[in-house]
């Protein structure tokens, strides 16, 4: 599903976020990312969702190389992405059922769907009882679940999450992973960057540290690249 | 968390794709519901929008009341031009029966309504009673005044450039010195109103310029003040098109509500101004009446108002959308 060919990524102020990453996620595979803040994990999610570009090396999404998309074209390559993040980034004046809708209603699809399908993901995150709630009304945990029901409701290949639990206490982080889990049980693919260690080792799923921008563990490594 | 329905069904596990029907279909529905929601938006914060519309409004209304100032000007001037009259001045060799064989000639002619001669004396005591200088001629051995033949062209007669073109042709007559008409005030009047004209046109261009900053700066600030949620749309990989839209019909709203208003100001200030030019037209036992907005000026106004507002917006989402990105 994704794969990173010796990627780097210099930011404009010459901080060097990540220093040649190489890696395989293969389609249907949940994987985490883990390490320090400021080792690259958000760069990295980043490059996939093209919210930046590498300054060097290759990424390959879903076959196709990245570097290829025009930023015209980024748009629809963002609809293949489920994007879930530690802040949520949810609209705070919108119901949650405005807030699930919204990538359905950018994507086009039409007035008869929408109403299915965003219970069906609201139904997925457990929240079909509050769809005309505020954001502002809901927990943490329940807000988080908004935006991973966002994320999944027009059924994107591939997930997405940066630090989804980093704001929840243990229990509700360990709901979160297994619901993301569940996703993945039904093919999606889903790359996960976290810190808590426990939480991962837990979920026996492949694992990729980064530190100061390099790979210092890598289960996802595939011999081709080196 | 156990009843957590995860569809097993592999093939719909993944389907962001959207058929090109239902994406059409959907552009349209978007149209109907961001045209409708920014006006009602705009409607619904009328503290937030007035002042903009109000200072839109005066934008348009200016150049309106300019045109409308300027079709008066060119119709008062044109009720002006039937009255133009010509003077015949005859060469001073010239005898009364030369005179009077040319004032019967004339006579014939269609284009005169009425030919009048005017002997010598009575030019020289005409002379005397007008210009002040009565007693100085009476200091001259001979009557200086030539004879003179006046012209009233007929209604139908009576285009500026035919006249000029006749008078030449009579000046060119035998024992005809010039032919003068008296249309020397109505050109410069004329003059007055080209001049006018360029300058209202110029102001009306900038004030043009004006409503496209306005409408910008608007649309700008509009854009800042929903800066995260216009970052999270793109996320979930809204297309530029999908996030301008809105904004540009923020800014046709703002620009025909503007000219709506402009034209209601003008026809406020028409009415009020109709009653004492109407009296004042009476005082000069003038027939004329105000004219108002004509309706295809109206049209226009609206039309051109609608059309800056979009441009405004269109340069200011162009500019500042770009910008914005996901962070």
């Amino acid at each position: 599903m994704i794969e990173f060919h010796q990627v780097f990524k210099r930011y404009s102020g010459g901080h060097e976020a990540l220093k040649g990453v190489s890696f395989g996620l293969p389609r249907g595979e949940m994987a985490f990312l883990t390490g320090h803040s400021g080792a690259g994990k958000s760069t990295l999610l980043k490059l996939i969702a093209l919210m930046e570009r590498p300054t060097r090396g290759q990424i390959i999404l879903d076959d196709i190389n990245i570097s290829n998309v025009k930023d015209r074209q980024v748009p629809y390559h963002r609809r293949k992405i489920g994007m879930i993040f530690q802040d949520h980034r949810l609209l705070f004046d919108r119901t949650v059922y405005d807030n699930v809708a919204l990538p359905l209603i950018i994507a086009g699809v039409s007035d008869r769907d929408i109403p299915k399908r965003v219970r069906a993901a609201l139904d997925k995150v457990d929240l079909l009882t509050k769809e005309r709630q505020l954001p502002i009304q809901l927990s943490g945990g329940e807000q988080q679940r908004v935006g991973i029901a966002r994320a999944v409701v027009n059924k994107p290949p591939l997930l997405l999450a940066d630090e989804p639990t980093g704001n929840l206490d243990p229990e509700l982080s360990e709901d979160i992973m297994n619901l993301f889990a569940q996703f993945n049980q039904v093919g999606v693919s889903v790359l996960i960057a976290s810190h808590d260690l426990g939480l991962i080792a837990r979920m026996k799923h492949p694992v990729i540290a980064l530190k100061e921008g390099r790979t210092i563990r890598n289960e996802l490594a595939e011999v081709d690249f080196a | 968390m156990s009843n957590h329905k995860v569809s097993s069904k592999k093939s719909s596990a993944t389907s962001y794709k959207v058929s090109l029907r239902d994406r059409f279909r959907t552009a349209l529905k978007l149209h109907k519901e961001n045209s409708i929601q920014t006006l009602l938006d705009i409607l619904r914060q009328p503290t937030n929008s007035l002042m903009t519309i109000l200072v839109l409004a005066i934008a348009l209304a200016l150049p309106s009341a300019f045109y409308l100032f300027m079709t008066n000007a060119k119709a008062v001037s044109q009720s002006w031009d039937g009255g133009i009259k010509m003077a015949l001045y005859m060469e001073d060799s010239a005898t009364e029966k030369q005179a009077q064989d040319l004032l019967a000639q004339l006579n014939l002619r269609p284009e005169f309504e009425q030919v009048t001669f005017v002997t010598k004396d009575d030019a020289l005591r005409e002379f005397k009673d007008y210009s002040g200088f009565g007693d100085a001629l009476d200091y001259l051995d001979t009557n200086p005044m030539p004879y003179t033949i006046t012209l009233e062209p007929t209604a139908s007669f009576s285009d500026p450039k035919e006249l000029e073109a006749l008078a030449q042709e009579l000046a060119g007559l035998a024992q005809v010195d010039q032919a003068k008409l008296d249309s020397d005030w109505i050109k410069k009047y004329n003059s007055i109103l080209t001049i006018s004209e360029q300058i209202a046109t110029f102001v009306s261009l900038m004030l043009a310029l004006g409503v496209l900053l306005i409408v910008g700066n608007t649309i700008r600030l509009a854009i800042l003040n929903r800066r995260e949620e216009i970052q999270v749309i793109k996320l979930v990989g809204a297309t530029d098109a999908f996030i301008r839209r809105p904004f540009l019909y923020a800014g046709f709203w703002y620009g025909l509500i503007a000219a709506l208003l402009a034209a209601l100001m003008v026809n406020v200030v028409f009415v009020l101004l109709k009653q004492s030019t109407s009296q004042l037209a009476q005082l000069y036992s003038s027939e004329f009446s105000l004219l108002g907005l004509a309706p295809s000026f109206t049209l226009g106004l609206l039309v051109i108002g609608a059309l800056l507002g979009l441009i405004g917006a269109w340069v200011s989402v162009r500019k500042h959308l770009k910008d914005i990105n996901p962070q």
